[in-house]
């Protein structure tokens, strides 16, 4: 499976718009090029930001290694605009790029390199051979003119000495004070696999096995899954086309120290001239300085566990507009509906005031809502009004639920399904259910006594009487009525299934590497949307419609508009699959969760990275955004439910109790209570509103961005649930507050 | 460092691979072969992990080899055919060789093409919904018969409560039996209990099945029966259960072939047995069954299976319960039953058969109470024990007769007693004024049986004391009790004193005199609501009669009965009317007794009839219908 990196649209634009204009007769080169300044967010970024200021030294070499790569290309315009926007003397070019330039354009690539260059070739045909948009960033170390700067494991010391210098600067972090020890003991996973990964690159398999049986069971426990990767990877040919390997090679792993305590590394290491490591934290680590206390182990545990280290604080800096969007007015049918309904009932007046508070709420702009057409939502139609007045009607018989208040659960049970029941979604009303089927088919079934019906054919459709007023009904086939329709089309299991919120498509994302649109008026297949060209994990309907987003194993976060065969965005910046999207309530934006046990979220407008969370310890599989749009619930394998507040981009909560897999996570209408369910045949329910009242914002204000997490999960589970051995997959609250959960029968 | 790689993961060795090449007809060093070994195991391990994330996707826990297969396809390596099955593979193994491996048999094509057995496809994909948790609280009662309880019991006590429910609901007879007599000694079933209880508490989920309600019942006498369970309060849930095989209208009742009756005497019986036997374990047992059975009787809608229910029930609990429910009752269902009895229209035909099962059991049932009232009056103090052995035939046979009733009834029976004795001495109204009315209760009993009461009577053991009741009794003990009963009454029975008041103005020109009219008891505000209604009936049935004296032949017996004393001319039909209308009063008494051969007070139907006349069909005079209904009108007051 060749890794792919998808382009990074948002990233990369500084450098690549200058540079591939004149790239014309260096295609493979500079495509490599451009990759190189993409493949780690962060550094790009970082990039971005050193116009304004020069920022960190590293930024600054960075720039440099381009300006040399592109002056050695006669690329001088490139240059010149590189340097004025990036406020580079132009002796500083000079001089630190005779620094940069002499070891790259001698020219000594060296063996290995040359070997690799090829072997990037074919890797690149490979990937364009199958399609994908962009070719791998598997070589970014492999370029002579950058390879200093950018990579990787050529530079390399006596390979007897590294466990010298690992058990030095282990029995140096042993010795600090306490405040600091658990601060920089974060320095040694990452700091252990890139050793490992270079005495492997370099051949020294027996010294690289040696090291890691001596040096991995020091590491973190939530470590275990990569380093079981990274012991079966004894050879350098291996280390091609390893996922877990390119992502450690090309990103750079991210710490958070306070100042103290990388001033006490810092001098260690000069001291013992430990030029090894030191050119490893250098190079492969990015460590986000702070002013203040140290953090406590507890602390930086909640934070890390992701692939590629916590997320820097700048990432999470940038504004989100969390708040909903505007109701649109429907006022006036809701004011015939419910005197009619007055009428029929007989009991006036109490239902005015009601309507009123709910029109000035509607009416009240959020200061933190997007502007209303800060993304182009599709128009309300009709019948769109009419389920907005049903929904506000089933709102008001809503039940309130709190801690005495817990909600009915009523299960569905997929019987028959064989192990195969791979997705699972109802529709907002609650009026339809569909599987997904690992035999490639799609299932929909009415929960209601209303029947599935077709249109009518062509022919007999001309027959109908367009004018009359039940002509929707009219149009229906009564001959097609059953209480279950199977859709099929893809070649694949089917992963992820959603309903639109008018309820006449659905969507499902297969294996296949297709997300195929359904009509619910036909029981056909509309499109399929192809460009993951991999598994596609999950999609999700827009809660506007129209819109829907896609992720799947290419890393990468597709955005589509259904009358669109090509995504719209494309959301990069995943280390490794997107294992599940969801649209945020206000339409603006998209949480991807990955299996590099990251979140993040998206801004649909700009296609920008506004978020990364980190703290998850497995592969991310469920997210759910609280029905006020303030707050984000994630769920993995870890078995452990977290809460992020999106405005301050915080851990706000962790829930732990599960025991295994959680793959089903929802807010109730009201945003009181969270039902996660499992694999472990669960359903439990969390006091949301408490986690989220317990909040002290003021926190929050100082900015240090470190939370601190007092472990409540026992507080705050309200109940668990027990299933006679089915798997909760998918979770669902009503418009009334009835919580529906449905999976497959285990037998 | 081989070794911990070993300890790790599977590994395929060299020599698998030389093995591998040879086969293929390639050549191998021990270096290459080495390599090439390390890389598989590379290789399968990637793959191992790739596929599982098609594991977690399709949230399994279980590797298929599907997904190992879409990992290999997606890294460009053919998919391995031919072990798509989802149950495990066993392996062989060939000692020799220390060779293990899947077996393949070789499968015959023409066979399986030629199958006639052709295997049913899978069932379809369908999606079932329930209840799972209300309010966050558990469901209440599971999909399975086992209540979630009975998982907490000892595994020993778990597998005998299934054997044992399992047998005696199940199909064997002879299998039930055994259970049965196991349940009737087993004296290490007490904790149990609760759950046969709760297993025969689902008598009112099989109404329909007949053979489980008996099956059930069984259960209970065999509970009932065991001298080692202590019932406790669950003696209230039995009787709940036998009661619904008694009174309820049962689904099983609909389809005439079906019977029921049967079923209704032997919970009967049942009934009897527990309250004789455990009835002291729950105070107030005995009223709450009498009036349920009241509740029943009185009620009009109820189907004629219910009523023969609550009859049968009365008989079994004995004749105080007959003579203190049923007798003061009967008139007023007399007319109801009567209307039954003579619709003969071919649709009426079926509900006029269970009519006559009705009238029957009533009759058995009074027949007794005669017979064990005469012989309690003959001897005195024996009548307790006469009503006990009556009632209760062997089935309190180890039981002392003294400890057996409940409490209650014994404090009464001492009253009943003590009354009978010493009249005037107060207490309990229904027994002082027992003794009273047997010359009137025969008078009035006869008046609705007629001859088919007298006949069988006359068989009876209390023939002889009979005759002379009416003339020695009657006078003072009468007199006393009247004065009793109705002091009593008044202060006891307030919601049938309330009734009285309401019809009193109708009453006018009645020969009153005491405002509180003394009345049987348990009878209550139902029996002097038929009494006052009944006025109108027996001025209509008699005029009617009175115009039908032509004689048209009677082949049911009511009719024949009803003739016979209203021989006299159609005015004569004014004086029973006007006697009925004091009939509550202290008049009607000695009014009857000195006209011997009364007119039967008992040609009276209650509302509910009068209202049913027009729709059966019968000749009704307008005007006097509208006097009938005009009567009706104010009763329900």
């Amino acid at each position: 499976m060749a890794a792919v990196q998808g382009g990074m649209v948002d990233e990369k634009e500084e450098v690549d718009i200058k540079t591939e204009p004149q790239s014309d007769g260096f295609v493979n080169t500079n495509a490599t090029d451009g990759r190189q300044l993409s493949p780690s967010p962060g550094s790009s970024s970082s990039a971005g930001s050193s116009k304004t200021a020069a920022g960190a030294p590293e930024d600054q070499q960075t720039l440099l290694a381009v300006l040399q790569f592109l002056r050695k290309n006669k690329l001088t315009e490139s240059v010149e605009i590189l340097r004025r926007e990036a406020g580079l003397p132009e002796d500083a070019l000079d001089s630190k790029g005779v620094d940069c330039g002499a070891p790259g354009s001698g020219g000594s690539a060296g063996g290995v390199d040359g070997l690799d260059a090829g072997s990037l070739l074919s890797r690149v045909t490979v990937s364009s051979s199958a399609g994908t948009p962009a070719p791998t960033k598997a070589v970014a170390d492999d370029q002579p003119d950058v390879s200093v700067v950018l990579s990787a494991y050529s530079q390399q010391g006596d390979p007897a000495l590294y466990k010298v210098y690992y058990s030095d600067l282990k029995k140096f972090i042993e010795s600090v004070l306490d405040c600091h020890r658990a601060e920089l003991s974060q320095v040694f996973y990452p700091l252990f696999v890139h050793m490992y990964l270079e005495l492997v690159y370099n051949n020294h398999e027996s010294e690289a096995k040696a090291f890691f049986q001596k040096f991995s069971g020091d590491q973190e426990c939530y470590y275990e899954d990569d380093l079981r990767v990274l012991s079966s990877l004894t050879k350098k040919e291996h280390m091609r086309g390893n996922e877990t390997l390119l992502d450690f090679r090309t990103s750079k792993f991210v710490l958070r120290i306070s100042r103290d305590s990388y001033q006490l590394l810092k001098r260690h290491l000069q001291e013992r001239q430990n030029n090894q490591i030191w050119n490893i934290i250098q190079e492969h680590l990015y460590i986000d300085i702070f002013d203040g206390m140290p953090r406590s182990k507890s602390q930086i545990d909640a934070m890390s566990g992701s692939l590629a280290g916590e997320a820097k604080r700048e990432a999470n800096k940038a504004k989100v507009y969390y708040g909903l969007l505007k109701e649109p007015e429907i006022e006036l049918p809701l004011d015939d509906e419910d005197e009619e309904a007055e009428n029929e009932e007989g009991k006036p007046k109490k239902k005015k005031p009601k309507k009123d508070s709910m029109g000035s709420k509607s009416k009240k702009q959020d200061p933190n809502a997007p502007s209303q057409n800060r993304i182009p939502l599709p128009e309300l139609k009709d019948s769109d009004k009419l389920d907005k007045i049903m929904y506000m009607k089933e709102a008001t018989k809503r039940i309130r639920l709190g801690p005495e208040n817990l909600p009915s659960i009523c299960f569905y049970t997929f019987l028959n399904a064989y192990q195969g029941l791979t997705a699972v979604d109802f529709t907002d009303d609650s009026s339809l259910i569909a599987g997904g089927f690992a035999d490639s088919t799609v299932r929909v079934w009415s929960v209601t006594p209303k029947k599935l019906r077709k249109v009518k054919s062509a022919a007999d459709l001309n027959l109908i009487d367009k004018e009359s007023d039940d002509v929707l009904e009219r149009i229906m086939d009564e001959k097609t009525a059953s209480e279950s329709k199977v859709l099929y089309g893809h070649s694949g299991p089917v992963y992820g299934i959603s309903f639109s919120p008018d309820r006449n498509y659905l969507l499902s994302s297969s294996e296949d590497g297709t997300v195929r649109l359904w009509s619910l008026l036909t029981f056909t297949c509309l499109v399929g949307y192809k460009g993951h060209n991999y598994p596609v994990w999950d999609t999700q309907f827009s809660p506007y419609g129209y819109y829907f987003v896609s992720g799947g194993h290419d890393r990468v976060a597709r955005l589509w508009a259904t009358d669109h065969y090509q995504p719209l965005r494309i959301f990069a910046g995943h280390l490794a699959d997107v294992t599940c999207t969801r649209f945020h309530p206000n339409s603006n934006y998209v949480a991807t969760g990955s299996s590099d046990r990251t979140i993040r979220l998206w801004d649909v407008l700009t296609g920008n990275c506004v978020r990364i969370f980190t703290g998850h310890k497995g592969p991310i599989h469920t997210l759910a955004f609280s029905p006020n749009g303030k707050f984000l619930a994630s769920g993995a394998t870890d078995g452990r439910v977290l809460l992020w507040d999106i405005g301050h981009g915080l851990m706000v909560s962790e829930l732990k109790g599960h025991t295994d897999t959680i793959y089903a996570l929802r807010f109730s209408r009201d945003g009181e209570i969270l039902a996660s369910g499992s694999m472990d045949n669960t359903v439990r329910l969390w006091n949301a509103a408490k986690a989220f009242d317990d909040l002290e914002t003021d926190d929050f204000t100082a900015a240090t961005g470190h939370i601190h997490l007092q472990d409540n999960s026992p507080e705050l589970l309200l109940g668990t649930y027990m299933s006679k051995s089915t798997p909760v997959i998918h979770l669902h609250f009503t418009r009334r507050n009835l919580l529906l959960a449905a999976g497959s029968y285990a037998a | 460092m081989a070794e911990r790689e070993e300890r790790r993961f599977a590994q395929v060795s060299r020599e698998s691979v030389t093995l591998m090449a040879e086969s293929a007809g390639v050549e191998l060093g021990e270096e290459i072969a080495a390599v090439l070994a390390e890389d598989v195991c590379y290789r399968l391990r990637e793959a191992a992990q790739s596929s599982s994330q098609f594991m977690k996707h399709a949230k399994r826990k279980k590797l298929t080899v599907e997904d190992f297969n879409r990992a290999l396809r997606w890294s460009n390596v053919e998919a391995i055919c031919g072990y798509g099955a989802q149950d495990t593979l066993p392996f062989r193994s060939v000692k020799e060789g220390e060779l293990f491996f899947v077996e393949d048999r070789e499968i015959n094509l023409i066979e399986l093409a030629l199958a006639t057995n052709i295997p049913k496809g899978c069932a379809e994909t369908m999606v079932r919904v329930n209840v799972a948790y209300l309010d966050g609280k558990g469901n209440m009662e599971l999909q399975g018969a086992v209540p979630a309880a009975v998982q907490s019991l000892s595994d020993d006590l778990l597998k005998y409560y299934q054997q044992i429910t399992r047998a005696i609901l199940g199909d064997d007879p002879h299998l039930m039996k055994v259970a049965l007599l196991d349940l009737q000694s087993n004296s290490k079933i007490a904790a149990l209990l609760p759950y046969f209880v709760y297993v025969i508490s689902g008598v009112k989920s099989v109404s329909h099945d007949l053979e489980q309600l008996n099956r059930l019942l069984h259960m209970v006498r065999s509970l009932v029966q065991n001298p080692y369970l202590y019932l406790g309060s669950y003696v209230r849930s039995l009787v709940s259960s036998v009661m619904y095989c008694i009174l309820e209208p049962l689904a099983a009742s609909i389809n005439p072939l079906n019977d029921h009756w049967t079923l209704r005497d032997y919970a009967a019986l049942l009934l009897s047995n527990i309250f004789w036997t455990h009835g002291d374990l729950v105070s107030g047992l005995y009223h709450q069954i009498l009036l349920s059975l009241q509740k029943v009787l009185s009620d009009p809608v109820r189907p004629l299976c219910s009523h023969y229910g609550a009859v049968v029930g009365l008989h079994a609990l004995g004749w105080k319960a007959v003579e203190k429910v049923l007798f003061p009752h009967l008139p007023a269902y007399w007319a109801n039953l009567q209307a039954v009895l003579d619709d003969y229209s071919v649709s009426n035909a079926q509900v006029k058969a269970d009519g006559h099962k009705v009238y029957g059991a009533i009759l058995v049932a009074v027949e007794r109470l005669l017979k064990m009232k005469a012989l309690s009056l003959s001897h005195p103090g024996e009548w307790c024990v006469n009503a006990q052995t009556g009632s209760l035939a062997a089935a309190v046979g180890y039981r002392s007769p003294g400890l057996s009733p409940p409490p209650e009834s014994l404090s009464e029976a001492a009253f009943g007693i003590a009354s009978h004795l010493q009249a005037g001495s107060g207490g309990c109204p229904w027994e002082e004024w027992a003794p009273v009315s047997l010359p009137a209760m025969y008078l009035e009993l006869y008046s609705f049986f007629g001859d088919s009461l007298a006949v069988r009577f006359s068989t009876g053991p209390g023939l002889d004391s009979y005759p002379y009741c009416p003339s020695t009794l009657l006078r003072e003990p009468k007199k006393e009790a009247l004065g009793q009963g109705s002091n009593s009454d008044t202060a006891r029975k307030m919601p049938q004193l309330t009734a009285n008041l309401s019809i009193s103005p109708r009453r006018d020109g009645s020969p009153r005199t005491d405002p509180p009219p003394p009345s049987l008891a348990a009878a209550g505000p139902g029996r002097s609501l038929a009494r006052s209604s009944s006025a109108q009936r027996s001025r209509y049935s008699s005029s009617r009669s009175g115009q039908r004296l032509t004689g048209l032949p009677r082949d049911v017996f009511p009719k024949a009965r009803f003739s016979s004393p209203q021989n006299g001319p159609p005015t004569f039909t004014f004086v029973i009317g006007g006697r009925q209308m004091g009939q509550r009063c202290q008049g009607r008494r000695p009014f009857q007794t000195v006209f011997a051969p009364t007119p039967p007070p008992s040609a009276v139907p209650p509302r509910a009839y009068a209202h049913k006349l027009p729709v059966i069909g019968r000749v009704g005079k307008p005007v006097r219908r509208w006097t009938c209904s005009h009567y009706s009108l104010l009763l329900p007051l």
